[in-house]
């Protein structure tokens, strides 16, 4: 199947070269209802989000009772929520920015750690011979369902306990405080995401042109070699693509932040300060709809300017047919 | 607060499993709770909680945004003159992370636990600490058997309670009445005949609503106990509570139906928000606010209900919302009173610990907290002076009242599985429409 | 309590920290790999020129790829072990035991999950989940991205389903309570739905009590954000598809239908597969959204949802554990398929 495929590169390449022509065929296949469809998909798909945004300017009591659509006939705007949402009531809640922060130093090493173990093994899993490989793949990927909170515990333990066996102390327990705990939670994070992440990196690896591989092993190239110099290039795209999952994964998390990392605003994340938006008894939900949208921007800004990546990175991917 | 970034030592990163990285850093930058103004005048009150210079306890709870301000407000004092460092995390999902925390290995060293099933089940596994001999005498000095009752397991009492709530009132506006020539009922007949007069006068009576997200449910449980514990008394409401008798042993089959008489009246319900069905998708925090429109005029909920109504609502006697006691049903039960309450619970018994849950227990830290404002506590020192809100300052009357019959809200005594699980949905079934037997029976045969 | 850029300088400290552990190890992870094999390398090349002209395969190699490869499976299955192996045997002998976990019981968490009847309706809602999510979002993305194809505001259009995506389950069911509120008829509506449904003439309806209707418009949750993940994905394995197969079926004179079947299809198969499991597993494991709308209430619930209420707020361990057994072996069938595909690619 591989041999009769393009290449990767001049898979891309020829789409790139010919873009007016391969444009207008394909043009050609939009017809009107095609257009009609699509964009009432658009607008189904945008609504309920539009509704949200148009309510985070109405004041509250407008909010609980009247729809959103009356904010056109009878414009009320206000800033307040925002207001509440960036600069808070409470005190011990401290400042967003600070939350922010946390979710940044969650995120990032939550995001680098799976991309890059997950590359090496899926590497391994495509392209080396092993006994039993397809066995440890097909584990790996069984791996998906553990349900993540079925692992708190344990892990948790892991933590604070270190492993025991049979009476001896073979790790020990990691008495970390404060913003240390971010480790905990990067920890965590890797641990849930690599099933999913050696699941896609390997679908596109495993579809690498072979005769590229074979070609360089030839050349006397190691595996080492292989994957840093020819694989990695190839699949930057692809990487940039799980990224962006990992990425919306964790920093829409609350569960996995709330046990390894506490809820102060050491180390908590923007998703437990929103939650907590809501009040204690949950009363003060139309701060949430501001909330939401604070909440939302950074992963949209992530997307939109990753979006150039993560396209090349499947079209790359897929090539096999 | 410190403007310097704390000392960070030793940093190692462990080879452990290639990511295993664990930083080992000496917490020495103890900003709080320097020993400078310890020997001032104010600080003889906390004499005898002294000697853990420097020593931080972790406090677990599910006390969020502003009531987390008024706490950390609350112990300031203490904090500065006993140089304990108070450290409070509040969550929205306290009641399933506190278990994962603790068989984790990772357990605070304090937590107000609202649940005594859940404080139960925690001392019942051994997790919890027996409380110490000062903490016991302070609580013994400040709290009624009543309450303490509901900490102690097995003869063993695990933690002094701290805030309280009264769930037995009935909200209704007392503009409105004035206006409309109505009186607040005493006993559960006027109550009834109020209600028909206000049906007849084109307003629905009563407005509920169940409501609250993953608790939803939960509003009705209360009125079913509160209606329990008017037909058949506290002693049959103890029984009930710890399943002596079936959960739907025909007392309580009585009582929800009772209760419906009101709830599932397509007449009185739902006021300002359609019909009966209605409740079970009305938000609790919503559901008394038709009163201060005009649209309904009475709704059954506890004192903290004070908080949700809309910005410049005065409540107060003479105000635009207040509440009355529920009322007696059968005078020969009278009409003891349904509440709820947090008990701070110790994971840990290290002396630093064991001062604070004794601190938390005085009636120092009572009045220091109430002072703050919207707070209540059954604790027998908190001068009601200290107490400015007229709904608090009723709560507090009632609680200290030596005559009062105090009750625990019952969905918390019960095994979470029950009280917060079959109960409540069994309650969103009952207001749906199904019938009282059936719900019942599916409730007790959860009950193992 | 102004903002300190000093109090925050630990956790960028921290964050530094982070990124030089990274660098750290997965550097030194390949540093490694480069050295360990290297004096491999040279005698393998040497063995290869020999190999090469003669054609004969090489006996040894297979071996010490064998050790390499641990080398680069080594991270990945260390957390794996620790993170998710570990708890999910834990998770099956729990599962064998009682609440607190200090006595066997056999099969009896099994036996109350098939006994009590609402416990079977949540096995039924989540086969409804499984069957209709994959399905639906696959196929809404699917139309989607083709249609959009080098449309003129295709990275806009692209964008507006992608945003669910963005937002997370909490926050989703937040926004599609808010459509499927319910006001009294005499009262104005402030739910999207019903606000339809009055203006058409009818009468407003309490959307999240009326079973089973309920669990489709919770899945349309499930749906809205997840057809994201697969738009993104089968649109960039369209755009793969090479311009010469596009363009002579072109000339072969296909419909649009035609090529969307005997071609569009068949090159993507791949994406679509990763698209349907990776959706597939992602609605066994979703609680999120039954637990923030309904909470399970009005026969709504799913397995994870039952699971995380007996196991965390229920106390319940054995309960919540078999729940999570049953959706481990929910997923059998994906694995078999998974399997089959595997060996076919191997042969192929």
């Amino acid at each position: 199947m591989t041999t009769t495929t393009p290449t990767v590169p001049t898979g891309t390449q020829r789409t790139g070269a010919t873009p007016t022509r391969v444009g207008r065929v394909r043009r050609r296949l939009n017809s009107p209802v095609a257009s009609l469809v699509s964009i009432v998909i658009a607008v189904v798909w945008t609504v309920p989000t539009f509704g949200l945004f148009v309510s985070s300017f109405r004041p509250e009591d407008e909010i609980k009772t009247t729809g959103w659509w009356t904010f056109f006939t009878n414009p009320q705007f206000t800033l307040e929520n925002y207001q509440e949402v960036l600069f808070g009531r409470s005190a011990s809640s401290g400042q967003l920015a600070s939350y922010f922060i946390n979710s940044l130093a969650i995120t990032i090493p939550s995001v680098l750690f799976p991309l890059a173990f997950a590359a090496l093994a899926a590497y391994a899993l495509a392209w080396m011979n092993f006994r039993g490989r397809d066995w440890v793949y097909i584990a790996i990927f069984a791996l998906q369902i553990v349900p993540l909170q079925m692992a708190l515990v344990p892990l948790l333990r892991f933590f604070s306990a270190g492993v025991t066996v049979a009476g001896v102390q073979v790790l020990p327990a990691w008495d970390l405080v404060d913003e240390q705990k971010f480790a905990q939670v990067w920890f965590a994070h890797t641990c849930f995401a690599l099933p999913l992440a050696v699941f896609l990196l390997h679908n596109f690896i495993s579809q690498l042109p072979g005769d590229l591989m074979e070609a360089a092993r030839v050349d006397g190239a190691s595996h080492p070699k292989i994957f840093r110099t020819i694989v990695l290039p190839l699949i930057t795209p692809a990487l940039a693509a799980f990224g962006i999952f990992q990425f919306l994964w964790v920093w829409n998390d609350l569960l996995v932040a709330l046990i390894f990392a506490g809820g102060n605003d050491e180390t908590a994340p923007l998703t437990v300060r929103l939650a907590e938006m809501a009040g204690t008894r949950g009363n003060e939900w139309q701060r949430l709809t501001a909330g939401a949208f604070v909440s939302i921007v950074v992963p949209l800004i992530v997307f939109l300017s990753l979006q150039r990546y993560f396209v090349r990175g499947l079209l790359a991917g897929s090539v096999k047919g | 607060m410190a403007v310097f970034a704390r000392p960070r030592q030793a940093f190692v990163i462990a080879g452990v499993l290639g990511l295993a990285l664990s930083a080992a850093a000496c917490g020495t930058g103890n900003d709080k709770g320097s020993s400078s103004n310890a020997d001032s005048a104010e600080c003889a009150a906390y004499d005898k909680y002294k000697g853990h210079d420097g020593k931080k306890v972790s406090i677990y709870s599910s006390i969020r945004d502003i009531e987390a301000d008024r706490l950390d407000q609350s112990w300031e004092q203490f904090e500065e003159c006993t140089g304990i460092d108070i450290d409070h995390e509040g969550s929205g999902e306290f009641e399933a992370q506190l278990p994962v925390r603790v068989d984790g290995g990772n357990a605070p060293d304090l937590a107000f636990i609202p649940q005594p099933g859940l404080l139960k089940r925690f001392a019942d596994a051994g997790k919890l600490k027996p409380v110490g001999a000062d903490t016991k005498a302070m609580a013994e000095q400040n709290y009624s058997p009543d309450w303490l009752k509901y900490s102690t397991v097995n003869g063993t009492l695990y933690g002094a309670p701290l805030g309280s709530n009264v769930k037995s009132f009935v909200w209704y506006s007392p503009k409105m009445f004035k206006e409309k020539g109505w009186t607040v009922p005493t006993t559960w007949d006027d109550l009834i005949k109020l209600s028909d007069t206000i049906a007849a006068s084109g307003i629905k009576p009563w407005c509920a609503g169940i409501e609250s997200g993953d608790a939803t449910g939960w509003p009705a449980t209360d009125w079913i106990e509160d209606v329990l514990l008017r037909t058949a008394g506290p002693e049959v409401y103890d029984q009930w509570t710890t399943h002596g008798i079936p959960f739907n042993d025909p007392k309580v089959a009585e009582a929800l139906d009772r209760a419906g008489s009101i709830l599932k009246n397509e007449k009185y319900v739902n006021g300002g928000f359609g019909g009966v069905k209605s409740l079970a998708t009305t938000s609790f925090q919503e559901a008394g606010v038709p009163i201060t429109t005009g649209k309904c005029a009475l709704h059954r909920q506890a004192s903290f209900y004070a908080n949700q109504w809309p910005e410049g609502t005065k409540v107060g006697e003479d105000g635009d919302v207040f509440a009355f006691y529920f009322p007696a049903i059968d005078p020969a039960k009278g009409k003891p009173v349904l509440g709820g309450g947090e008990f701070v619970a110790a994971f840990n018994d290290r002396p630093e610990v064991q001062a604070v849950q004794t601190y938390l227990a005085s009636g120092e830290y009572a009045n220091s907290r109430a002072k703050i404002g919207d707070w209540v506590s059954a604790n027998k020192q908190l001068d009601l002076a200290n107490v400015a809100n007229p709904i608090d300052k009723l709560s507090v009357q009632i609680l200290q009242d030596q005559s009062t019959v105090f009750r625990f809200d019952g969905s918390d005594l019960m095994p979470a599985a029950v009280g917060a699980g079959t109960f409540w949905k069994g309650m969103v079934d009952w207001v749906n429409g199904k019938d009282t037997a059936s719900v019942l029976q599916g409730i007790e045969s959860s009950w193992k | 309590m102004e903002f300190d850029f000093a109090e925050e300088q630990p956790k960028f400290l921290m964050l530094m920290y982070g990124l030089i552990a990274f660098v750290a190890v997965v550097g030194g992870l390949l540093l490694l790999l480069d050295v360990v094999p290297a004096w491999f390398a040279r005698r393998r090349e040497a063995q290869l020129v020999a190999a090469s002209a003669s054609g004969a395969p090489l006996p040894r190699r297979r071996q010490r790829e064998g050790f390499l490869a641990l080398f680069f499976l080594l991270p990945t299955l260390l957390l794996l072990v620790v993170g998710l192996v570990v708890p999910a045997i834990r998770t099956t002998l729990l599962s064998f035991m009682d609440k607190d976990s200090d006595q066997w019981v056999g099969l009896q968490n099994y036996g109350w999950m098939f006994s009590d009847g609402s416990i079977v309706r949540v096995l039924v809602n989540t086969l409804v989940w499984v069957l209709l999510v994959p399905l639906v979002a696959t196929t809404i993305g699917l139309l989607y991205a083709v249609m959009v194809d080098r449309a003129r505001f295709e990275a806009v259009a692209k964008s507006l389903i992608f945003m669910p995506m963005a937002i997370s389950f909490v926050g989703a069911s937040i926004i599609w309570k808010f459509v499927y509120a319910y006001r009294g008829d005499e009262q104005e509506q402030i739910g999207l739905l019903n606000q339809i449904v009055v203006s058409l003439g009818g009468e407003p309806k309490q959307w999240l009590l009326e079973s089973p209707l309920n669990t489709l418009l919770l899945i349309v949750i499930m749906v809205w954000i997840q057809a994201g993940f697969a738009m993104v994905v089968l649109s960039a394995a369209i755009k793969a598809i090479p311009a010469d197969i596009v363009e002579a079926a072109r000339l072969d004179g296909v419909t649009s239908w035609q090529m969307f079947w005997r071609i569009t299809l068949p090159s993507i198969r791949p994406a679509l597969i990763v698209v349907v499991v990776t959706i597939t597993i992602a609605t066994l494991k979703v609680f999120d959204i039954v637990r923030t709308s309904t909470n399970g209430n009005y026969d709504t619930s799913v397995i994870a949802n039952e699971m995380y209420n007996q196991a965390f707020r229920y106390g319940e361990n054995g309960q919540g554990s078999a729940l999570a057994v049953v959706l481990f072996i929910l997923v059998i069938p994906i694995v078999i398929y998974q399997i089959r595909n595997l060996r076919q690619q191997r042969e192929g």
